[in-house]
């Protein structure tokens, strides 16, 4: 590997590559050519460092740990000069401001215990050294050299450690199981396809501390005895497979993966696997199919992959969240971990809230905490001051929980006896003007388009849900239809033969127990009451405020506003698409929408 | 002249593909991948190609052309169907249809005047839906070719394309 003297991270967030960041990095490398720096100094894409919207683009220069920021490919000629050939730092170019802010990671909130997390945006993903600073791979070498698999898999039994995926099986166990069968070679996987839209824990986790998976998962071979890993991760996430690639390098130069690790007679190898796209694969069934290089189709189980997994090898199959927490709970104890949460569910859990919340981002809680508290104390609270609705939990397999469930503990249990789920931990709020037939139907186009097609149920059914919900939002529902979607979702629930199917009704089944009414003016009363429904909704021009400046007739694409200059203007109810344009060009606010 | 070129072309992107992840079962994806990347979209002629170099009954690599475009047409990421020159892709999922992706989407197939799954007749944009890329907290997302944009106004677009020939 070669050596640097300098390593250049330059942010290549979203909002920075709108700024140019890619084309300030193909400048930098230019210029390190022309200079003959390139051979000492290596420029690297990192996720957000300051505030892209006041600092992008911004890179962070190592090992001085200067941050630029505004940095435009003009600037770079002699940034490198000064930077890098005099070895000056550039003061006009430095951010201004000291605290590096993340708008989706910021400082721990009040309520928040950082396990998982812990060293997201403070360490160097690209340098392992920074890991091993953090007491990085020191659960390894306690484990290697003091445990026996046994000793481990007991650890991770008192500690009370379940999945994170979503289904909270008992983690030991699951290793247990592994080990307990006679055959060999066993194999590990890592389920990094997290699919669920609006969740991005694990994105962030692969991203920022790859190594804390790595280990997790040298740990988790030791004890079920796997020689061979692989972390099937998904292809939306570049920047994840690059780091971890990275990682994986790093760790094999030190001797933590590969031949005989730490000295000791125990080998294990670990390679990454890019999905191509397809939500089924992150059942593990589908997954493993996926990394056979085969289509990512589920198959009944038994047997497990415990038992047939990888290539029909016994496998062990974790979330990317439950190897990360691993080397934690070897480093501080059983008792430490079990400190934290419920009766039944121990620890913590990382989750993302999206949606109509004033901090959108990740958060880590030791479960218990309520729904109410991560709304409002962690998130923020509601956006525009506007009032709370619903939220989802479990990803587009879970279900919807509104204002009377917002005291439940956060744990497995509750949340399922509520009609939802944990799932992996995306949790999506809804504000007052979200029309819930209109995410129902979003939901259903979702898993009808994900749907993998091998089984009846989830194929037909999902599609004939999805029609239902489109008829309904325009305007075109009957009232047999209520009756009919009840019965679909128990057919589908009951007869699907993975995860996905037997989950795909479950918003539907809570919007219909929980907004009912929403369902019942849709079909009665034509009428959508949050006002989202096109066919449902009608503009129409309030007199006494509209002063007849015929911008909205100008702008109007099918002239369906009649009047004239300083006259009240009047919309034709039959020639109106209901783009809503004219409300949007109004100064006046003069034009309603009506449901 | 050109077509002929370009068979020249995808011949040795498979080539170079297969060189690269080897021919056992587990690299069957990746070098679909490879050859989507670098052709753009995986025509019947490449998995031919492709085939016949992975199909070694020698090795007891069996695997047949059906086998090969099962991948091709399962996986969303892999286009049997020729795109344009960028690929422009729409998150659809859920926390950006709540924080304004809505609107976008109509914005973009305006702006583009096409809808998804389309090419425009100049072959410069092909308009697809993608499922969530995990950056919500900057929703509602939009990817062109391999760069993300977050925050993405109807206003925006204009801007955001005039950057791609």
């Amino acid at each position: 590997m070669a050596f640097y003297r300098s390593h250049v991270l330059v942010s290549v967030d979203p909002e920075c590559l709108k700024r140019g960041a890619h084309e300030v990095i193909d400048a930098l490398n230019d210029e390190l050519i022309v200079q003959d720096l390139i051979q000492e100094v290596q420029v690297l894409e990192t996720s957000r460092i300051g505030d892209p919207f006041r600092l992008g683009p911004d890179m962070l220069v190592y090992p001085e740990g200067v941050h630029y920021a505004n940095i435009s490919v003009d600037d770079i000629p002699f940034l490198v000069e000064e930077q890098f050939l005099k070895g000056r730092v550039v003061e006009k170019f430095r951010a201004q401001e000291k605290v590096v802010s993340d708008v989706e990671l910021g400082a721990p909130k009040a309520k928040e215990v950082r396990v998982v997390l812990r060293n997201c945006g403070k360490i160097d993903p690209h340098n392992i050294e920074d890991y091993i600073a953090e007491d990085g791979y020191s659960a390894l070498a306690k484990v290697i050299t003091e445990f026996s698999p046994e000793q481990v898999i007991d650890e991770v039994m008192r500690s009370g450690l379940r999945g994170r995926g979503g289904a909270g099986f008992p983690t030991a166990k699951k290793w247990k199981l592994c080990r307990d069968v006679p055959d060999n070679p066993k194999y590990l996987t890592c389920n990094a396809d997290e699919g669920d839209p609006g969740a991005f824990m694990n994105r962030r986790v692969l991203e920022s501390d790859p190594h804390s998976v790595l280990e997790g998962m040298v740990i988790a071979a030791y004890a079920t005895g796997a020689s061979m890993g692989y972390i099937y991760c998904r292809a939306e996430y570049p920047i994840a497979v690059q780091n971890l690639n990275i990682a994986i390098a790093q760790a094999r130069e030190f001797g933590f993966l590969g031949k005989d690790i730490f000295g000791t007679d125990f080998s294990f190898d670990l390679e990454v696997r890019k999905g191509a796209g397809a939500f089924v694969c992150g059942e593990e069934t589908a997954l493993i199919a996926s990394i056979e290089g085969k289509r990512g189709e589920p198959r009944p189980r038994p047997p497990f992959p415990a038992v047939k997994g990888v290539w029909g090898k016994p496998t062990n199959n974790n979330n990317v969240e439950t190897y990360a927490v691993v080397p934690q709970i070897i480093l501080k104890g059983a008792e430490w971990y079990s400190s934290m949460g419920t009766e039944k569910s121990k620890g913590t859990k990382t989750f993302a809230i999206a949606g109509d919340v004033v901090n959108t981002g990740l958060i880590e809680v030791p479960f218990g905490i309520s729904l109410r508290e991560v709304i409002f104390d962690v998130g923020g609270g509601i956006k525009d001051g506007k009032k709370f609705k619903a939220i989802q939990t479990g990803g587009p397999m879970g279900g919807c929980l509104t204002e009377q469930h917002l005291d439940l503990p956060l744990d497995y249990e509750a949340l399922t006896a509520a009609g939802s789920m944990m799932g992996s931990g995306g949790l999506i709020i809804m504000d007052n003007e979200t029309c819930m037939v209109d995410m129902a139907r979003f939901f259903m186009e979702f898993t009808q388009d994900e749907s993998c097609g091998k089984c009846t149920p989830c194929r037909v059914g999902t599609k004939r849900l999805l029609e239902i919900h489109q008829k309904i939002c325009a305007g075109k529902g009957e009232p047999s239809d209520l009756e009919l979607l009840d019965t679909l979702c128990v057919e589908i629930m009951r007869n699907s033969l993975c995860g996905l199917g037997q989950g795909a009704p479950n918003p539907v089944v809570s919007m219909l127990k929980h907004f009912r009414s929403e369902y019942e003016a849709h079909i009665y009363e034509k009428r959508c009451p949050a006002k989202v429904c096109r066919a449902l909704i009608r503009f129409e021009i309030q007199p006494p405020v509209c002063t007849g400046c015929t911008v909205c007739a100008r702008n109007c694409p099918v002239e369906a506003i009649s009047g004239e200059r300083r006259q009240v203007h009047l919309i034709d109810p039959d020639k109106c698409i209901r783009c809503g344009i004219c409300a949007q060009v109004c100064n006046f606010n003069a034009i309603d929408v009506l449901s | 002249m050109i077509e002929v070129m370009q068979e020249k072309n995808l011949a040795a992107i498979v080539g170079a593909a297969v060189e690269k992840h080897g021919t056992h079962a587990d690299a069957y994806i990746p070098i679909l991948l490879e050859i989507n990347q670098n052709y753009g979209f995986i025509p019947a002629e490449a998995i031919r190609l492709a085939r016949a170099k992975l199909h070694q009954p020698r090795d007891h690599s069996l695997v047949s052309e059906g086998r090969l475009y099962g991948l091709a047409s399962f996986y969303h990421m892999l286009s049997t169907e020729k795109n344009g020159r960028h690929v422009v892709q729409f998150c659809e999922s859920a926390p950006c249809h709540v924080q304004g992706g809505r609107e976008l989407w109509k914005g973009l197939q305006q702006e583009l005047q096409l809808k998804s799954g389309q090419t425009d007749p100049l072959g410069r944009f092909t308009l697809k839906t993608v499922s969530c890329l995990g950056i919500c907290g900057v929703g509602p997302v939009i990817l062109v070719d391999d760069d993300f944009y977050g925050n993405v106004t109807t206003d925006d677009l204009a801007d955001i394309f005039a950057r791609y020939e």
